[in-house]
């Protein structure tokens, strides 16, 4: 009983701070609202037995991809309602299709025939044990790999906002 | 950490199909938020939204299969969420510097 309804809990903040998100005029509530929808989404990790990843969510989320859209959208003075208008025709016509796209899914949920898990398995699945052990012997080449990535995004990413002279 | 385990084994666990329906809910949010906005910084947003909808979906599978290669695999989506992130906001500050706005209509210029 306990569990379900921590996760209504979480569930309605994460819903509710998503359509902050997408319906608030000013940006700066914009990414404040994503950075509680991020948390709450690391609270249902954590209720999903996934340590490790409910850990790394909130660091590489709160920690440094919200640090750095702040700072974006303060630096680019974008931290009051100014919104150009827009016909009011591209607004209904985006909620239809998001609403037609739920309906579908949800709909192609009920009719397909899943695999009904109860409850989860084996606690001791997303510990920092498991999964770094997972990582460092079956996917040593893709994390070898991903981090060549990050140094490809951060050059990239310097060179890209360096200003040009 | 045994703590916690312990906690959560004395709880009744709810059924998986309610992760299903709340990403679903989530990822079509995130799908409305990129078709809605013009402001290119809150479509990144949306974006990652979309992103976070698909790894908890991914993290519940694994969890009530009790499998862990789901786990392992949103860890690697975060990884390249992060990239994706740094090198956007760089692209953006970058436009912002030639055409002083993030208004996706005024980028439609860049159409040929």
């Amino acid at each position: 009983m306990g569990s379900e309804i921590i996760f209504y809990l979480l569930s309605a903040l994460s819903i509710f701070s998503a359509l902050v998100v997408v319906f608030s005029k000013n940006p700066i509530y914009s990414v404040l609202s994503l950075i509680v929808c991020f948390f709450s989404i690391a609270g249902h990790y954590v209720m999903l037995n996934a340590q490790f990843l409910a850990i790394v969510h909130i660091i590489v989320y709160a920690g440094a991809i919200m640090v750095l859209l702040l700072f974006t959208v303060m630096l680019l003075n974008l931290n009051k309602e100014s919104e150009p208008h827009k016909s009011n025709l591209i607004k209904v016509a985006a909620i239809v299709t998001g609403g037609l796209l739920m309906l579908t899914l949800l709909a192609s949920l009920r009719t397909s025939q899943l695999p009904v898990y109860v409850s989860p398995t084996d606690l001791g699945l997303g510990t920092v044990q498991t999964v770094g052990k997972s990582l460092f012997t079956d996917y040593l080449l893709p994390f070898e790999i991903s981090s060549i990535l990050f140094i490809s995004a951060m050059i990239g990413a310097v060179v890209l906002a360096k200003k040009e002279r | 950490m045994q703590e916690t385990i312990q906690v959560a084994q004395n709880l009744p666990s709810t059924p998986q199909t309610w992760y299903l329906i709340l990403s679903t809910i989530l990822f079509s949010i995130g799908v409305m938020g990129v078709l809605f906005r013009r402001n290119a910084i809150i479509i990144l947003m949306c974006v990652e939204l979309m992103l976070n909808a698909v790894n908890l979906l991914l993290v519940s599978y694994s969890s009530y299969s009790g499998n862990l290669e789901g786990q392992v695999f949103v860890f690697f989506v975060m990884v390249v969420a992060a990239a994706e992130v740094a090198v956007g906001l760089a692209l953006l500050v970058s436009i912002y510097r030639n055409i002083a706005s993030t208004d996706i209509d005024v980028l439609s210029r860049m159409k040929w």
